[in-house]
């Protein structure tokens, strides 16, 4: 199963925001966490996570700089700003509200039965 | 655990890579460097796994998918890339750029401030703008066009010999506008004033060919920069016009009248200032922006061809012949520069290797139906001029006509074989850039030869 390219658009804001909430980061290091928490369901591509950083450079949720860290390459660290933080705890409530909805109408996992249908059906 | 032989060929074939990369528009330095870091990251851990070095490179670009791909979504975010942009206070462009933009941009300041004084050093001597136009419409071009040549002189580091030419020439220029007795309505001085910016345009082409005035590339260089020029020039113009609308309009809402200092200030040294800053602009922007003269050639040739064909058409149909008043000749003559004009400018944007395709059939026709409409006029027109016998305005217009139509002809046998795939196309464009000469040496000859020539008339 892979994730639809549209959900993987839509959730990619927060699941940037979230992996930097953790520390700050690289473009590889943030693509191997994606792939590492989905169990590399979620398709990313460097196409959408290079030009989102940046979007989100622009937008200052977060900020940049070169680094080089002892021992390793010199590389673009990308850090969260308070305002990132805003946008994390934005974007979280209205994930939440998304996926309790879906909760409270998927009944239990696998269980796909048209439940108000029957109903419908009857009067008709 | 790579091999060093491996090593070397995997940085060869990073750094193909990153030249790869940094060709396209939409990826800056800094872009290419992290997508590198990603790449380097990729093949680190495949080469971890047990590939080996050329085979995790392999595996690491086709995992990161198409260039153009990437691109594209870097595109998306960064559309202000694709926009070219002309950045007035110079960044961008690398450190090498920074301090040469700087410096130019200083040296127009001056020219431009030291045209706008030099319009106004006559009134030290009792000149008015807007009162002596026997004197500024000759001596306009005198005054301005010295500046935006020391500009141009000064970018290209002309030698001693190339600025003492330039010098002699504007002088004659001075005397030419000056020397002569002329009155105030005499169809001289208007003759003067239209074509003493012609000539001394021409000195300022020589101040921008420094390195190589016979080089036919230079030449077309220069044509381009004359495109461009007016262009930004009337652009300018239009944008000058806005400015004086408004300040009219608020300081009369306040009781204040501001026309003696636009007429006076304002008018005569922005104008002789946007020569100059037109002249910078075109030379800061050369490679920022697409050039705009071609592409409205491109979208008027067809236009002008329909037009011109129309005219032929009708002419024929109604065999009335042509109407030749007084100002014909000049209508007809205009008509044979702006043909010329759409004929160099497409000329001037062509890759000269490419093979001859609808494009240039069309010009042919341009050209020739140009051709046969002028012959038509020229066989009306001579019979006047004899028989009313000749005014300077008539002797200019009639041997403009000429030269025009000389060049326009030999113009027109080089577009037929280029079709025919005789002629190379470098041929017609060696023709143009040699002619430019013959356009001096005509100006020249009205304005010094013809006030004696017809007795100061």
């Amino acid at each position: 199963m892979r994730v639809t390219k549209d959900l993987v658009a839509a959730s990619a804001t927060p699941m940037v925001l979230g992996i930097l909430a953790e520390g700050e980061s690289y473009g590889y290091a943030i693509l191997k966490r994606i792939n590492q928490l989905s169990g590399g369901e979620l398709d990313w591509t460097e196409g959408l996570l290079y030009p989102l950083l940046h979007r989100l450079e622009r937008l200052g949720h977060v900020e940049s700089s070169w680094q080089s860290v002892a021992g390793e390459r010199r590389r673009k660290y990308y850090r969260i700003t308070n305002s990132g933080l805003a946008e994390l705890a934005e974007q979280r409530r209205q994930w939440d509200t998304v996926v309790d909805a879906l909760k409270q109408i998927w009944v239990g996992p696998g269980d796909f039965r048209p439940l108000t249908a029957i109903p419908l059906e009857g009067q008709a | 655990m790579t091999v060093p032989d491996g090593q070397d060929e995997l940085e060869a074939q990073f750094a193909q890579w990153r030249q790869h990369v940094q060709r396209r528009a939409e990826l800056k330095q800094s872009d290419a460097e992290e997508l590198e870091d990603h790449l380097r990251g990729s093949v680190d851990e495949l080469i971890a796994v047990g590939l080996r070095a050329d085979e995790a490179f392999l595996v690491a670009v086709k995992r990161m998918g198409g260039l153009d791909e990437l691109s594209r979504e870097f595109a998306r975010e960064h559309s202000e890339r694709l926009w070219k942009q002309l950045v007035l206070t110079g960044d961008t462009g690398g450190p090498a750029a920074d301090p040469r933009s700087r410096r130019d941009l200083t040296a127009m300041v001056i020219c431009a401030a030291g045209a706008a004084a030099s319009i106004k050093v006559p009134e030290l001597f009792g000149m008015r703008f807007e009162a002596d136009a026997a004197f500024y419409g000759p001596n306009f071009s005198v005054l301005a066009l010295p500046w935006l040549a020391a500009f141009l002189a000064w970018r290209r580091h002309a030698g001693k010999a190339l600025i003492g030419v330039l010098l002699a020439l504007f002088a004659v220029g001075a005397v030419a506008a000056n020397a002569y007795p002329l009155a105030e309505d005499s169809q001289s001085v208007v003759l003067t004033s239209i074509h003493l910016p012609i000539a001394l345009w021409i000195v300022v082409g020589l101040a921008y060919v420094t390195d190589d005035p016979r080089s036919s590339r230079r030449r077309m260089d220069f044509i381009r920069f004359t495109g461009e020029w007016f262009v930004y020039f009337v652009l300018i113009a239009l944008g000058g016009g806005v400015l004086i609308a408004f300040m009219v309009g608020t300081f009369k809402a306040i009781g204040i009248s501001p026309e003696g200092f636009i007429s006076q200030w304002l008018l005569p040294c922005g104008v002789v200032a946007a020569v100059v800053v037109a002249g910078w602009l075109v030379e800061a922007k050369q490679s920022v922006v697409e050039n705009i003269a071609p592409v409205l050639t491109r979208l008027f040739t067809p236009l002008f061809t329909a037009a011109l064909l129309a005219f032929l058409v009708a002419l024929g149909w109604t065999t009335a012949g042509i109407n030749v008043e007084r100002e014909a000749l000049i209508l007809f003559d205009l008509l044979l520069v702006v043909v010329l004009g759409l004929l160099l400018y497409s000329i001037s944007a062509r890759d000269p290797l490419a093979p001859p395709g609808l494009f240039d059939k069309l010009q042919f026709a341009l050209v020739v139906s140009a051709l046969v409409i002028d012959v038509l006029v020229l066989l009306a027109i001579t019979g006047r001029i004899t028989e009313y016998g000749t005014t300077p305005n008539k002797a200019a217009a009639l041997g403009e006509n000429v030269i025009l139509l000389a060049n326009l002809a030999w113009s027109a046998w080089l577009l037929l074989g280029f079709v025919r795939r005789r002629t190379p196309f470098a041929a017609l464009e060696r023709w143009q850039t040699s002619y430019l000469p013959v356009y001096a040496a005509w100006a020249w000859i009205v304005v010094l030869a013809f006030p004696p020539l017809f007795g100061y008339l």
